[in-house]
């Protein structure tokens, strides 16, 4: 039987009444017991919150704090992996990226006489690499959206070689299982530190066109990193330097305060 | 079983719970919780601003106008507004799925669900709060309209961390973002959940205020005294007037 205005109205009624009572002096009591542990509760936020802008610091950032950008990197680090592809999209919705930063690039650039040095872990050259070496390994191309550490994003349309296909050519010649990867602009200005699940990614390139054209001055020439697994600080410009590391490596906006890992 | 329960009239003069503890507890830990999102969403949302209510040219407001970031000291700590953000949005989601938990499990959500009358009969509640009608429709510890509410921004919190998620993680759950429109439809969903939470909480307040000490102390401490039953004699309270001596 459905139920009338007058019955849904009394149950509702009911329902609200239908709790635990108490007597009027075990309200006074619990009043103020309520109003003390209201009192300390705050006074324990306050303190937590004047421990975290007070307490230990590092590059600006509570320290608690960016111990928890280590905590969320365990977490989602393991599901990076050469499956799980950032999404690709048809290369008409490709522009070109904004350009958002110049450090590393400010020295004049001779795109002939470039060449990027491989170190080892122990800072051993294993290789000086020319654009021609790079271009000696399969070509790939895909249409990916970069995004900012700001918050804006970009379709664009790049071209390069896997990481994963050059750092096969150096597979006997360093330790296996190294963890990270550490990139540097010829002038030392920007560095990037990168995990190397992420630098193995399959869409993780070194990349030398842009929009089907070789990479300008101001976007990387004539080599950049391009990876949608990470923000585009990462994208370092102008690779000078690229190293197999034991260690983690420094990172131009880690230093500033940013999370180092900062993956997608 | 009888087909329509028993009046129930309260215990005179006992006070009834109106908030369990734990209910208690996870409302006032999500207020400065959520306090701390919005304003390290700020710090973040900051670095690239583009959202406004407009058509074409014509801007009827940007989120933001300068002298709000200035006033409020929102500019350039990107870095910090992240840590923060990434910090306290997992004791957002845990406080928050407790809360689902727990009003699920106890049978809070009896109060707190709208039934089917519960979104004709909120605008009702909304007309009489402005003064439009008289009555207020049938309700039970929460009229329809905090049914409504109180249920809806608790589909926001949801909304907010999928959301969330989707910019955060959109390589490893592609998929979410993609179910979300993209990355910026996801982020553009997460900035509007945070201008929804902003008028909810002034509405909230303003109807807290509305509505009396007694009722906001009862989400400190639990209870609510029963009002006073109106007396059937309202004169019944009056002294009495003194009996004039017969005029002589």
């Amino acid at each position: 039987m459905s139920e009338t205005p007058d019955e849904r109205a009394d149950r509702l009624r009911a329902e609200a009444l239908d709790a635990p009572t108490i007597s009027e002096p075990e309200f006074r009591t619990r009043s103020r017991r309520a109003f003390l542990v209201t009192g300390a509760a705050a006074i324990a936020g306050v303190a937590g919150w004047q421990y975290l802008k007070l307490g230990p610091q590092d590059a600006g950032i509570p320290r608690l704090l960016r111990n928890s950008h280590e905590f969320n990197e365990a977490m989602w680090e393991p599901l990076i992996s050469p499956d799980r592809l950032a999404p690709t999209f048809p290369r008409s919705a490709a522009t070109m990226v904004r350009l958002n930063g110049m450090i590393g690039l400010r020295s004049p650039l001779d795109p002939a006489t470039w060449q990027m040095r491989v170190l080892g872990p122990d800072s051993t050259l294993l290789d000086v690499m020319d654009l021609d070496d790079v271009k000696r390994l399969p070509k790939v191309e895909m249409t990916t959206e970069l995004k900012c550490i700001e918050g804006w994003s970009t379709i664009t349309h790049w071209a390069g070689a896997r990481f994963s296909d050059f750092a096969a050519l150096f597979a006997t010649r360093v330790p296996q299982n190294l963890p990270y990867v550490g990139l540097a602009t010829p002038d030392g200005a920007y560095t990037v530190g990168m995990d190397m699940a992420s630098m193995m990614h399959p869409q993780t390139l070194l990349a030398y066109e842009m929009m089907g054209a070789p990479l300008t001055g101001p976007h990387g020439a004539p080599l950049r990193l391009v990876t949608p697994v990470k923000y585009g600080v990462k994208h370092l410009k102008r690779i000078g330097t690229v190293r197999f590391m034991a260690q983690r490596p420094q990172d131009f906006w880690a230093d500033r305060g940013y999370d180092w890992y900062i993956g997608h | 079983m009888p087909e329509t329960p028993p009046p129930v009239v309260p215990a005179a003069g006992r006070a009834v719970q109106k908030h369990p503890r734990a209910v208690r507890w996870m409302h006032w830990i999500n207020f400065p919780l959520l306090a701390i999102m919005i304003w390290s969403g700020l710090l973040i949302y900051w670095a690239y601003d583009p959202y406004r209510i407009g058509w074409g040219e014509t801007t009827l407001f940007e989120f933001f106008p300068g002298w709000f970031y200035e006033a409020l000291g929102l500019t350039r700590q990107l870095a910090k507004g992240m840590a923060y953000h990434f910090f306290f949005a997992w004791l957002f989601l845990i406080n928050g799925v407790l809360y689902v938990l727990y009003t699920a499990v106890s049978g809070e959500w009896r109060h707190l669900v709208p039934d089917r009358h519960a979104l004709a009969e909120s605008v009702q509640v909304a007309l009489h709060d402005v003064g439009v009608r008289k009555e207020l429709p049938p309700q039970g510890r929460y009229n329809a309209a905090q049914r409504v509410s109180y249920s809806a921004v608790i589909l926001m919190g949801a909304g907010s961390i999928l959301t969330g998620l989707a910019i955060w993680k959109p390589t490893t759950l592609a998929w979410l973002t993609a179910l979300l429109g993209g990355y910026q439809s996801a982020r553009t969903i997460h900035f509007i959940l945070t201008v929804l939470y902003v008028l909810f909480f002034v509405v909230h307040v303003a109807q807290v205020v509305r509505a009396g000490l007694p009722n906001f102390w009862s989400m400190v401490m639990g209870y609510e005294r029963p009002e006073p039953a109106p007396t059937a004699d309202p004169f019944a309270d009056a002294p009495a007037a003194p009996v004039s001596p017969d005029p002589s």
